[in-house]
C-alpha cells in the first residue's frame, strides 16, 4: 500500500497516451499482474478519451487529473477535469453495439463505456461546481 | 503510421510497426491502411505482432479499413498480443475477424 499518487495532463490524445504510459508504469511497481494492469489501462484511457473528446472543446486546453489510490483489495482511479457534465448526469449504461450484422453495418464506435462496464468494479459519476469528477473502482488481489 | 506490406501469393501481410493503435493514432492508421491496401491482393492479413494497445478509436479504426475494403475482399488479423486480444474478445470484434495466431505459418502455406 503506497500513497496516493497524482498524474495530470492536457486533454489532446496524445497526452492522454503519455498519462497512461506512466500509469502503467506505476501499475506494474505495484506488483499487480499484466491481466490486471492491462485491464486499468484499457478502462482508463476509455475513460480518458471521452473526456478528451466530450467534455471539452477541441480549442479549449482543458486539463485532466488523475489520483490512483491502492488499498488492500481495491485501486481506485479518480478523473476530474473541468469540461461539460456528463449528459443526464450519468455515465451511459454501457450497452455493447451489435457486432452481428452485415459488414456495411458493423460498429465503428461506441464501444467506449461498454468496456469501461465490463473492466471496472464500480462505477461513481459527480458533477461537482463548475468539473466533473469520475470514480473508477477495481478489484485487486496484491499478494 | 508506418505500415509495411509484403506479399505471399494471393495475399498480402500489412504489418503494423507502431506500438499502439489508439485514439492518437487512430486517423493515420486508417490513412495509412487505405494507402496500403489501395491496390493490393484480395486477401489482407494484418500483423498486429508488434501493436501492444488498441483502444476503441484504435478498434473503430480497423473496422473503418476492413468496410473500406469492401465486400469480396477480406481482412484477417495475426498476432494479437494479449491486451489488444482482450479488447477484441470484450466487444466482441473477435467473432467478426479471422483471426491467425501463427503468422509464420500463414506465409510458409500463402
Amino acid at each position: 500500500m503506497t500513497a496516493d499518487m497524482t498524474f495530470e495532463c492536457r486533454a489532446t490524445p496524445v497526452d492522454v497516451r503519455r498519462m497512461l504510459g506512466r500509469l502503467r508504469t506505476r501499475l506494474a511497481a505495484e506488483d499487480l499482474s499484466d491481466e490486471k494492469c492491462s485491464t486499468i489501462e484499457i478502462a482508463l484511457a476509455e475513460a480518458l478519451n471521452n473526456i478528451v473528446e466530450h467534455a471539452y472543446r477541441p480549442d479549449e486546453r482543458g486539463t485532466i487529473t488523475l489520483t490512483l489510490s491502492v488499498g488492500p483489495r481495491r485501486l481506485r482511479c479518480e478523473l476530474r477535469d473541468l469540461g461539460v457534465a456528463m449528459p443526464g448526469l450519468g455515465p451511459p449504461d454501457g450497452t455493447a453495439p451489435d457486432v452481428g450484422g452485415l459488414r456495411a453495418t458493423l460498429p465503428e464506435g461506441g464501444f467506449g463505456w461498454s468496456l469501461i462496464r465490463a473492466l471496472t468494479a464500480r462505477l461513481h459519476y459527480m458533477r461537482e461546481g463548475t468539473g466533473n469528477r469520475l470514480i473508477l473502482d477495481f478489484d485487486i488481489d496484491v499478494s | 503510421m508506418e505500415l509495411s506490406t509484403s506479399r505471399h501469393g494471393d495475399m498480402t501481410i500489412v504489418n503494423v510497426t507502431a506500438g499502439r493503435i489508439d485514439a492518437a493514432a487512430a486517423i493515420a492508421f486508417k490513412d495509412a491502411m487505405r494507402a496500403a491496401v489501395a491496390d493490393g491482393t484480395d486477401h489482407v492479413v494484418l500483423d498486429l505482432g508488434q501493436v501492444t494497445f488498441v483502444d476503441s478509436s484504435g478498434l473503430g479504426a480497423i473496422v473503418a479499413a476492413m468496410k473500406h475494403m469492401g465486400d469480396g475482399r477480406r481482412l484477417d488479423l495475426a498476432g494479437l498480443t494479449p491486451d489488444v486480444a482482450k479488447v477484441f474478445r470484450l466487444t466482441r470484434m473477435d467473432t467478426v475477424f479471422v483471426i491467425h495466431h501463427d503468422i509464420d505459418r500463414l506465409t510458409a502455406t500463402g
